[in-house]
């Protein structure tokens, strides 16, 4: 064991902050309580950060996160899709207990929180509860070039309503409460796409 | 039941492209607020972070600013979602008696991603995801589901818009302070048919912190002009998918608000409540959530603020601080609405002090449209 030798360099840390307290407390009999002086110490510190970092260049680093996922789509969505691409059919779902018919179909009902097993074909016309054009141009998420016109339509036979694209209509035909029907794709891959989107039907206005 | 106090409450200034990093915010907000109840950080025993982990691009976002909130060697948790759900489990925390101060931050750097790249996320990727929704047009559907259900023009929501931008102006934390008219609303840029870009609130950067202290500590260390009780709190989500919720209905947040107000003992809440904080993420959201909140019959929103009763002075000052529609800093929103409502109650407000506010109302909202409210009843 050594003999510790005095000076600075050789002053433990404990030593160090034991004689900076020390200072403090003294700093604090001469300025008043020692509560004020935390205090003061405190605004001072956060008056010194100011100080300084309206002077810094502030740096941005770039980025960007690319991670691949695959969703499974699950037996209830799997099956309105497959109806979907073979038959080129919209089907929803009834709760056995309340009777109210999803589209899309649901796992279980919002309200009974019951299984919903009975599957009902609709006739994929409806009508249209709400439309925007939206004008704004927004490559990552939008299948389309703007004006993008989408749609919420309450198809006949469901008590739901379902946002999807419009087509075949300029936005100033647009109206709520008009008669509107899906359009199914040529090519089907069971997905959303698999309608193309609604247009205005035969009937006009509900 | 024992208590529980906001005793201290801060917000950083909103801006666009904040050069702070999330850590710096929430150091910033998570000191000023201790400072304000004049407590240090030995005395808080644990945090309730929130944050979204999309937005911040990390995972785990609540890890990487635990240091920055004082939470080494303490407890923390995180809520993914608004402000008032984060104050409202860090409330539970203490009434749970196994906690006695809890800090709730919340941060949120709206700036440094894509918008709506975002909040298309949110959407079901199986079904709605890839159809392009983001909040705007999802707003836009909800926007005009609302029009024709109520008869309500896009007139009386630029109204909203005038409203709290002009309050903003006498907020110097918020981030556009205007002085508009309804036409500069009807001029501004169409975004997604009815909304505009003066209807929506923008991309902001910010953070908030409040302290909450248990009764028993909060008469402890803070004086009594300090303290705002919690006094009722209430929360409701409705359906997820959008067609699954007729778009105008609030029949959520009449819940949540029915539950805040039972627990606050409110019967009257145009009578007994004196100024609210309520999210207007976009214009018409302020009309529709003053419905669901009670402060009129549902579809009388838009004649409510038209005849200035939601005006900085009258009846109900609604967003005195000049609201999300001044900034919009996602998470931070509700938080920066309960810290309005605590500086309304304490007086300390500034030029935006509402005169003689005794009980005040915080509300958020989370998920696409208005899914899930949270409501607040703070008071002396």
């Amino acid at each position: 064991m050594g003999i510790e030798t005095a000076g600075a360099a050789a002053v433990p840390r404990r030593s160090q902050r034991r004689f900076k307290q020390v200072r403090e407390v003294i700093d604090a009999l001469r300025h008043g309580t020692r509560r004020n002086t935390r205090r003061l110490a405190a605004k001072r510190e956060v008056k010194q950060l100011s100080d300084w970092k309206d002077q810094v260049e502030v740096m941005v680093h770039h980025g960007k996160i690319s991670v691949p996922y695959s969703w499974t789509v699950g037996s209830t969505l799997s099956k309105w899709y497959v109806l979907m691409r073979d038959k080129g059919e919209i089907w929803a779902n009834r709760c056995p207990s309340c009777g109210k018919v999803y589209v899309p179909p649901k796992i279980k009902c919002n309200d009974c929180y019951k299984d919903m097993n009975d599957w009902v074909k609709l006739p994929g016309t409806g009508i249209l509860e709400s439309y925007t054009v939206v004008h704004y141009s927004e490559p990552v998420i939008q299948p389309q070039e703007p004006p993008i016109i989408y749609g919420l339509v309450k198809m006949d036979g469901a008590d739901t309503a379902m946002v999807h694209l419009m087509g075949e209509v300029e936005p100033e035909q647009l109206m709520v409460g008009m008669r509107v029907e899906a359009v199914m794709s040529e090519e089907r891959e069971a997905n959303i796409f698999d309608i193309r989107y609604f247009r205005p039907s035969a009937g006009g206005e509900a | 039941m024992e208590r529980v106090a906001i005793i201290g409450a801060a917000q950083t200034k909103y801006e666009r492209n904040k050069p702070d990093t999330f850590a710096e915010m929430i150091y910033e907000v998570v000191s000023k607020a201790l400072e304000d109840a004049g407590i240090t950080i030995k005395e808080v025993d644990n945090v309730v972070s929130v944050s979204s982990d999309f937005w911040d691009g990390r995972t785990i976002s609540s890890m990487a600013i635990s240091d920055a909130s004082g939470a080494f060697g303490k407890d923390i948790t995180t809520v993914e979602g608004d402000g008032t759900f984060g104050a409202l489990y860090g409330m539970m925390r203490i009434l749970s008696g196994s906690f006695g101060c809890t800090v709730v931050c919340a941060h949120h750097k709206g700036t440094e991603s894509n918008m709506r790249g975002i909040t298309n996320t949110a959407f079901d990727p199986l079904v709605e995801r890839r159809l392009g929704l983001d909040s705007i047009n999802s707003a836009a559907l909800q926007a005009r589901r609302y029009m024709s259900k109520w008869g309500v023009w896009e007139e009386q929501f630029a109204r909203v818009s005038v409203k709290n931008h002009g309050n903003a102006m006498r907020n110097p934390l918020a981030m556009l302070p205007m002085e508009i008219t309804v036409d500069d609303v009807m001029a501004s840029r169409k975004l997604a048919d009815p909304l505009k870009l003066l209807d929506c609130s923008p991309v902001t950067d910010g953070a908030a912190a409040l302290i909450l202290a248990a009764e028993r500590n909060a008469k402890k260390w803070t004086t009594n002009k300090k303290r705002v009780w919690m006094k009722g709190v209430g929360h409701c989500s409705d359906a997820f998918r959008l067609g699954d919720r007729d778009l105008a209905d609030t029949r959520a947040l009449k819940q949540a608000a029915k539950k805040a107000y039972a627990m606050a003992g409110i019967s009257d809440p145009l009578k007994e409540i004196d100024v609210a904080e309520i999210c207007d993420a976009f214009s018409y959201m302020e009309l529709m959530w003053l419905e669901g909140l009670g402060f009129c019959d549902d579809g009388m929103g838009a004649e409510f603020v038209e005849r200035g009763h939601a005006d900085f002075d009258g009846a109900l000052p609604v967003n005195p601080s000049g609201g999300r529609l001044s900034a919009h800093p996602v998470q931070v929103a509700g938080l920066a609405a309960m810290a309005e409502c605590v500086l309304q109650v304490r007086g300390e407000a500034g030029e935006r002090q509402v005169d003689g506010v005794e009980t005040a109302l915080a509300h958020g909202i989370n998920g696409m449209c208005g899914q899930a409210h949270c409501v607040w009843i703070l008071g002396k």
